[in-house]
Parts: C-alpha cells; sequence; structure tokens
C-alpha cells in the first residue's frame, strides 16, 4: 500500500526547484505507472517514496508506516526490509561476485539468507551460469537483469523501478517489463515504475503523469 | 561486512600490498630494536653485575671491562699479582676474584680463576667434577655442545685469544674433567680451569729464554674482580688506584651505561626512522581509505538503498583499516624476529652471543596498539564524508 498526501520537495540548489506531487493513493498489489518528460521530478518522488530524501511538505505512508515519522535507524531499517530499488543503471558492489551480491543484499535487508530462493530467482532470470562471476563482467542486459534480482530478493513491499527499459531494445524491454509484473506479483507487492518510455504505458492500466 | 571489506581491499591489490609493506617495515625495524636492545641489555647487565669494579692494567677502562667482565676484546695486559692482592686487604672490599687468561681452544677462552668465579654465576656442573689439579678445566655449555668436548677429553691450546693461532702449546694438553648446566651468561662459552694451569703452560712455553727463579715473584694475572660491601666504596677506591698505582680499576655498571649511550644514538636513529616510516604508512592508509570512501561513494550509497545505516558504512571503513594495520603489524613482527634470528647467527660467530626468540612484549604491544589508533585516526577522518553522504543525489549522478 502506498500512500502520498500533499507531496512536495525543494531542492536547495542554483535552481531551488519546487516540485509538487498528485496525491498517489495505491492499494495492496497494485501497480501504477509514472509517466513525464525529463526533469519533472519523477526520480525524485520515487526517491521520497523510497525515504531516500525527507519531503519538505506532506507525508508518505508505506504499508501504513508514515516515514516522516521515522527515527533515523528506525528508517533504514524500514528501507531495508520493505524498499527494493531498481536504477535506471545498474549500481553493484564490484568487488563481489554476482551471487554474493544478491547475499549481501539480504543480509542488510536483516532477512535469513534463503538459498532456494535466490536460485530460484536467478534461474528465472537466466543469471544461474554466472553466479559466481564478477558483476562487471557481464554484459549489460545481463546486469540490468541483476539489478531487478537485488531489488526482489529480499520480497520488498514496494518495488520502485526507475526508467528500467530506458537502455534497452524491444525485445528485452518485453522481458524486464514482464519480469517486474511477475516479480512484484510473487513478492505480493506495489510496482512503481517511473519512465518516459512510451513503450511500457499499454502494460500498465494506473498511470499519472507529472 | 568482513567479507565485504576484504574483498575490497583484496580487489585493489596494489594500493594494499603499498600499505601494508610499509607498516610491516616500521614494524619490523623497531621491533627488531627493541629486542635488540633489550637483550643486549640485559645480557650486559646480567654478566656484569656480580662485581662492582674490575682492576687491570692501564688502558681503556671499557676495553678492560669488556675483556675481564664479558670476555669479548682482548686484554689490556697483566698486572702483578702481588699488587693486585694488597687490594684484596681492604677492608671495603668483600670478596675478590683473580682472572688469568691468555689462550683460548677453537676460538674460546680458557680462563684460570678461582672457584668462587663459578659461584658467581650460579653454574653448577651438569656431569663430571671440578678441575683439581693443573690442566684440567670445566667447560661452559655452549662450548661442550658447539665443539663436541666431552669429559676425558683432551685438548691443547693456542696462544693467545684468536682462533687458529699459531702458535700452539703442543705440550700440555687440558683434559676436561666437567661440564656445566646452562646458565644463560657468558660463562657457558668459557672454559675454566685454576691459575695455576695459565701460568704452568706459559712458564713451559717461555723455558728457554728465562731463568727459573723469576717465576715465582713475577706471577701475573690479567685483572681482579672485586665486589665491594658497600658499593659506593667502588668509586672512592677507583679513584685511588687510578691515581696511585700503575694499574687501572673500572666500574662495569658505568662503562656498560656509557656503552649503551654510545649504542643507543644509533637505535634512536634507527627508530627514529621507523617512526618516520610508520608515519607515511599511517598516511599511506588514510589515502587508501579515503580512495575507497570515494571511489565506492556509489557503492556505499547504494548499501544506503539496501536499508545499511551510516554506521555499517563506517564500520566498514574501519574493518578495512583494522585488517591493513593488523596484516602489517603481524607480518612486521614476523619480520622483525627473522632478522633476529639471522642477527644472531652472526653475533653468535663473532662475539659468541646469540639473541633468543621471545614472545612479544609489553613495549611491542603499546606499539601494535599505537599502530591500530594511528590505523582509526585514519578511518575516522577517512569516514567523515559518510555522515553527509547524499544518497538520492550519489544514486542518480550518472
Amino acid at each position: 500500500m502506498i500512500r502520498t498526501k500533499s507531496l512536495q520537495f525543494t531542492y536547495h540548489d542554483t535552481k531551488n526547484r519546487t516540485f509538487c506531487f498528485p496525491d498517489i493513493d495505491l492499494p495492496s498489489k497494485e501497480d501504477i505507472l509514472v509517466l513525464g518528460p525529463s526533469g519533472v521530478g519523477k526520480t525524485t518522488l520515487l526517491h521520497l517514496l523510497a525515504g531516500l530524501l525527507p519531503p519538505k511538505e506532506g507525508d508518505v505512508f508505506i504499508a501504513n508506516t508514515c516515514l516522516n515519522t521515522l527515527t533515523r535507524k528506525q528508517l533504514d531499517y524500514f528501507i531495508g526490509q520493505n524498499i527494493g530499488l531498481i536504477f535506471q543503471r545498474a549500481y553493484f558492489i564490484r568487488s563481489l561476485s554476482l551471487l554474493e551480491n544478491l547475499t549481501l543484499r539480504e543480509r542488510l535487508s536483516k532477512k535469513k539468507s534463503d538459498r532456494y530462493r535466490k536460485e530460484e530467482l536467478i534461474t528465472q532470470l537466466g543469471l544461474l551460469d554466472l553466479q559466481n562471476k564478477r558483476v562487471y563482467q557481464l554484459s549489460e542486459g545481463q546486469q540490468q537483469r541483476l539489478s531487478i534480482a537485488l531489488g526482489v530478493i529480499h520480497k520488498p513491499k514496494v518495488i520502485l523501478a526507475d526508467e528500467p527499459t530506458s537502455n534497452l531494445d524491444d525485445t528485452n524491454c518485453e522481458k524486464v517489463i514482464s519480469l517486474l509484473k511477475k516479480e512484484a506479483q510473487s513478492c505480493k507487492s506495489n510496482l512503481v515504475i517511473v519512465t518516459h518510455d512510451k513503450r511500457v504505458k499499454s502494460h500498465f492500466d494506473n498511470h499519472i503523469s507529472l | 561486512m568482513l567479507y565485504l571489506a576484504y574483498k575490497n581491499l583484496i580487489s585493489k591489490p596494489l594500493n594494499t600490498i603499498l600499505s601494508v609493506s610499509l607498516l610491516l617495515l616500521s614494524i619490523s625495524l623497531t621491533t627488531f630494536v627493541l629486542q635488540v636492545r633489550n637483550q643486549l641489555n640485559q645480557h650486559l647487565e646480567n654478566n656484569t653485575k656480580p662485581f662492582d669494579m674490575v682492576i687491570g692494567a692501564k688502558g681503556s677502562p671499557l676495553q678492560l671491562v669488556l675483556s675481564s667482565v664479558l670476555h669479548i676484546d682482548d686484554p689490556t695486559g697483566n698486572i702483578p699479582l702481588d699488587e693486585a692482592l694488597k687490594i684484596t686487604k681492604n677492608p671495603m672490599v668483600k670478596e675478590t676474584i683473580p682472572i688469568s687468561y691468555g689462550d683460548n681452544y677453537r676460538g674460546y677462552r680458557i680462563l684460570g680463576t678461582s672457584n668462587e668465579y663459578l659461584d658467581k654465576y650460579d653454574a653448577t656442573l651438569q656431569e663430571g667434577k671440578l678441575y683439581e689439579k693443573p690442566f684440567e678445566v670445566v667447560i661452559g655449555n655452549e662450548v661442550a655442545k658447539k665443539i663436541n668436548l666431552q669429559i676425558g677429553d683432551t685438548f691443547t691450546s693456542a696462544h693467545g685469544l684468536a682462533e687458529n693461532g699459531l702458535e700452539t702449546h703442543d705440550e700440555k694438553p687440558f683434559m676436561v674433567t666437567g661440564i656445566l648446566k646452562p646458565t644463560g651468561a657468558i660463562i657457558d662459552h668459557l672454559i675454566i680451569t685454576n691459575l695455576q694451569s695459565i701460568w704452568e703452560v706459559h712458564e713451559h712455553n717461555d723455558e728457554h729464554n728465562h731463568h727459573e727463579e723469576e717465576h715465582e715473584e713475577q706471577r701475573e694475572i690479567t685483572s681482579l674482580l672485586v665486589k665491594f660491601r658497600n658499593p659506593l666504596g667502588a668509586l672512592q677506591m677507583s679513584r685511588r688506584i687510578n691515581e696511585k698505582t700503575t694499574m687501572q680499576a673500572a666500574l662495569p655498571k658505568f662503562e656498560i651505561e656509557r656503552l649503551m649511550r654510545l649504542l643507543g644514538i644509533g637505535f634512536r636513529t634507527i627508530n627514529g626512522i621507523a617512526i618516520a616510516i610508520l608515519l607515511v604508512a599511517g598516511l599511506s592508509i588514510f589515502i587508501n581509505l579515503i580512495k575507497t570512501v570515494r571511489e565506492r561513494k556509489q557503492e556505499l550509497a547504494l548499501l544506503r538503498t539496501y536499508g545499511a545505516n551510516t554506521f555499517q558504512l563506517i564500520k566498514l571503513v574501519f574493518l578495512e583499516a583494522l585488517f591493513l594495520s593488523l596484516l602489517g603489524s603481524i607480518l612486521g613482527w614476523v619480520l622483525g624476529r627473522i632478522s633476529i634470528w639471522f642477527f644472531s647467527a652472526f653475533t653468535e660467530n663473532i662475539y659468541r652471543y646469540h639473541f633468543v626468540f621471545s614472545f612479544p612484549t609489553n613495549k611491542e604491544l603499546l606499539i601494535l596498539i599505537l599502530v591500530i589508533l594511528t590505523t582509526f585516526l585514519a578511518a575516522i577522518l577517512a569516514s567523515l564524508p559518510l555522515f553527509k553522504l547524499n544518497v538520492s543525489k550519489t544514486i542518480s549522478d550518472v
């Protein structure tokens, strides 16, 4: 469940841009697509939802918890437990292997290492043969799939994807979208995708535009 | 976390090797110097403790102490026995031990002395019996081991103190009657007999040139070791002997202190270099960590989106620092001990003195703590940016 109320954010940089966001009210298990051209604050909204930025005005509720009321420590713990972020550009720990990256993610979310789930997940994503490879040895498509795995391995309540398809061709774009939807379904989580990619639009019923 | 820290270090081996080897070099130098200084000091103190004063021929007082007490230098000359014995009568003197030497067997000195000499070093027999007649000797434990002499063996001495001396006293062989227990003191490296043996060897040797009757009066010894009732007596008396007689008095304690002061300059220089290297090592670790934090900013931000808190990131930096400092310190300590071992083989050959392996001392633990504190300081400075890490911005900056 995701709910936002009169959310506002201001960047304290040279431009002092202020963004006002429409309220979102998303029941459990439903997906939503956030559309809009570059620079309207899509990523900002995503980071507000992920608890990485504190809103200037308004509140974010995830699974009935108001993020603003949490202490820093509680927030970190909450993020580890409930948020799965998937970035436009894939980030990993370069010194670790694919499997070690997944294990680290599990550890930090304070969830038990589940070998079976990891194997199932990387098999689904076609990464099983690469599990002991260093992440920088993977191709871009493989990295993007690993990024999805890292976003869902700990069964978060909310999966937040930032332009997950913008660097991909049509075939891979389809694949990634269906993978995300499938994982969101199996984790019973909300999926929020922010994108300016028109190809994604047809796959989702709920849209908001910024 | 520990695994990640380890992996991070392994992934940039050159930086890690640089930091660790600087630390290693510094630690091995300091522990080496510390050990040599400690052991040497203890060795010198233990061996000079039994005596307050040495009386010998005029010359360098340090040389007199080195030769007569520590048995490493050449003696300054001989003094007449009867003149030396006058000292014994002084009421301040508790006891005196005459020693005389001039011969060696395969580099080990043959020392003519009285039985009290053995008591001074608490030397007791391991097997056999004490010498009774001239030309009977007891040998120190190291001597027995190194040149494999056993009870009943005979040998002839070589004139002088140099190994392989040209002239040997073939006519009068010495016989081993006893072997001493190891004492850890200089006595382990000596061949001990009574004064009579030494005199007789040389009488025999000089027979062709001298008249018989001269010998009785001209008995000479190398030096007289003196123990006072009251250590203050030593100062007074040494002054008097040095001014009034043809002999020289030297105070071992004073001379050894002087020697250690002279050596101290060398030790301090090496220590200074070691500390300089330690500072560079600390700087290198600091740079290493700062680079980690900067280059891995995005990875660290990523960890934050995984639910890691700032404290956990700092822990990661600290673990890397701790790993570096422990690895450097332990390897450095091992290298220091290995150098002691090599150095020992060298001193064993030349000075008949070897260093022993010892477990970490308090001072060395102190150095370890100092090193860890230094690296922690580096880690604290390096992790300051983590407090201000803007996760959102770092993650979205491409």
